[in-house]
């Protein structure tokens, strides 16, 4: 099984190898528009928790950043497989189990999501933010972009059409971006919005990915809820590519 | 090599595969034939395990439970071209190779081989978006190959190419048969199925109608046929021999073609509707 998730993940790594500049390159752009407008320009006179706006937006950045790029580079693509190019079949027909296939997909969406996190954090530096980075802002950095990556792979296997792929990128991802605790504390919005706000995942993501990088404390409740959502897409994701066949 | 028995598939009211028995033996190159929409490609994508059968069992070479055992022993070349478009040539066939699980070395090997078998070794390494139909064709059958499998199917293989390719591709497949590969195509082609299947089946409406030599199918009707213009259409009647046909032939006045039954009367007079190419 081991081996059939790297052959999985190899043909991703294939791909991504042979455009990592322009991966690099147009990774850099949306980034460096939430640094600059909300980091120096809104952020200059936002003051959060007694710390500066760049300070408490990076956490934020890197979150919905991981999150959109681990879901766009497994939805579309395995959508456009399924249901366009018909490769999906390539996958299928082979002596290799759902699980394996699964995996292979999820953990390469992730490793897009972390380079492009690692551009952000890089980036962020440059702009002149401060934060901690440890293991455990890693773990969550890793847990957020794997609940993504196997989000998407649910919904690519759900959607029938590229265009409610998008759809479901403008009703589901899009008001995540904004409203899940990454560029403001979601605490005074209206109870039944908060508590909404709270069921999301990338809460919990931004949530942590903040705790460790201001103070280092370890975020336990939102890293085991992160974990559960992971668990929840892979599982439903397994189930998905077995129905396929019937 | 493959077993069929009761073989039924069901889209929610409607059968597209209805008790289906089939026996193809080692060696052997069989057609499946029938109008649009008739099972065919259904029957397919439940032999190479893309659609599980609501009834019925399937043996491929000995192997009657568990898809694993029988995706090990077959090759698959569906009707749409499904390559991977963001790798090369070669890195299709290694992908296909690893998803085999085949040894780093004899994967090497055997690309290489079968390459060189397609005739595009000297195109290895270019993407595959860049290629011709045939050239995409030729690819997704050596990728079929790739592993060693025993039963290659081959679903509209020749659809949509130029008389050439065809051609090139129908030399291919007998080449496979005499290295004793059993294969399973469909076609719409009937000429096609007449130039290269030992037998063939008729499918129609999910159900199979007929199962035999090409030869012996068009005997049933007759082995002669005269056909004719009349103003309410063209008709066609069969004569178990020539002097017979010819005497017939001599009392019409409007034009008129004698020749020997194909495939394709066969096809018509069983399925009573034209089939499109």
């Amino acid at each position: 099984m081991l081996y059939d998730i790297w052959t999985v993940f190899w043909r991703e790594w294939l791909v991504l190898r042979r455009r990592i500049g322009r991966f690099i390159l147009s990774r850099m752009v949306s980034p460096i528009l939430y640094l600059v407008a909300f980091g120096w320009g809104l952020g200059r006179s936002i003051q959060v928790n007694q710390g500066s706006y760049l300070d408490f937006i990076v956490p934020g950045i890197i979150a919905l950043n991981s999150m959109n790029i681990s879901f766009v580079s497994v939805g579309s693509p395995l959508n456009m497989s399924r249901l366009y190019h018909k490769t999906l079949e390539e996958y299928l027909i082979a002596p290799i189990s759902s699980v394996s296939f699964v995996l292979g997909k999820v953990l390469a969406g992730a490793l897009r999501g972390l380079i492009s996190s690692v551009l952000i954090i890089v980036l962020a530096y440059a702009f002149g933010a401060h934060f901690i980075i440890n293991s455990w802002f890693l773990l969550a950095l890793v847990l957020n972009c794997l609940v993504f990556a196997s989000m998407a792979l649910v919904a690519a296997m759900i959607m029938n059409s590229h265009e409610d792929m998008a759809n479901f990128n403008t009703y589901v991802l899009l008001p995540m971006s904004f409203l899940c605790a990454t560029f403001f504390v979601p605490d005074h919005l209206p109870t039944v919005l908060n508590w909404m706000i709270q069921i999301l995942p990338l809460t919990h993501a931004s949530v942590a990915l903040r705790a460790i990088a201001t103070s280092g404390a370890v975020p336990v409740l939102p890293l085991v809820i992160m974990f559960g959502y992971t668990i929840m897409f892979i599982g439903t994701g397994v189930w998905l590519m077995e129905k396929v066949r019937e | 090599m493959i077993h069929i028995e009761g073989l039924i598939k069901k889209f929610d009211d409607r059968l597209a595969v209805n008790n289906l028995c089939l026996d193809i033996k080692k060696g052997e190159v069989f057609g499946l034939l029938g109008p649009n929409g008739a099972g065919k490609t259904t029957t397919i994508r439940m032999l190479t395990m893309l659609t599980k059968p609501t009834a019925g069992s399937i043996m491929i070479d000995g192997c009657d439970h568990g898809e694993q055992c029988i995706k090990a022993v077959i090759g698959v070349v569906p009707q749409h071209f499904n390559l991977d478009i963001e790798l090369t040539a070669w890195e299709n066939l290694e992908l296909h190779g690893r998803l085999h699980h085949m040894p780093a070395e004899k994967r090497k090997r055997r690309i290489k081989e079968l390459l060189e078998y397609v005739e595009l070794d000297d195109r290895a390494h270019e993407m595959v978006q860049k290629f011709s139909g045939g050239m995409k064709r030729r690819l997704m059958i050596a990728r079929a190959l790739l592993h060693h499998p025993k039963v290659l199917f081959l679903d509209e293989p020749t659809v949509g190419l130029d008389p050439q390719v065809r051609r090139r591709l129908w030399e291919l497949i007998r080449h496979l048969k005499e290295e004793g590969l059993t294969v399973l195509l469909t076609t719409h082609y009937i000429e096609e199925a007449e130039s290269l299947c030992q037998r063939v089946a008729i499918l129609e409406k999910g159900k199979l109608i007929a199962l035999d030599t090409p030869a012996a199918l068009c005997q049933r009707l007759g082995a002669y046929v005269v056909e004719w213009d009349e103003p309410a259409g063209f008709k066609t009647r069969f004569f178990a021999d020539r002097t017979l046909a010819a005497e017939f032939a001599a009392t019409l006045t409007t034009t008129t073609t004698l020749r020997q039954t194909n495939l394709e009367d066969a096809f018509v007079e069983l399925t009573g509707r034209k089939v499109v190419g």
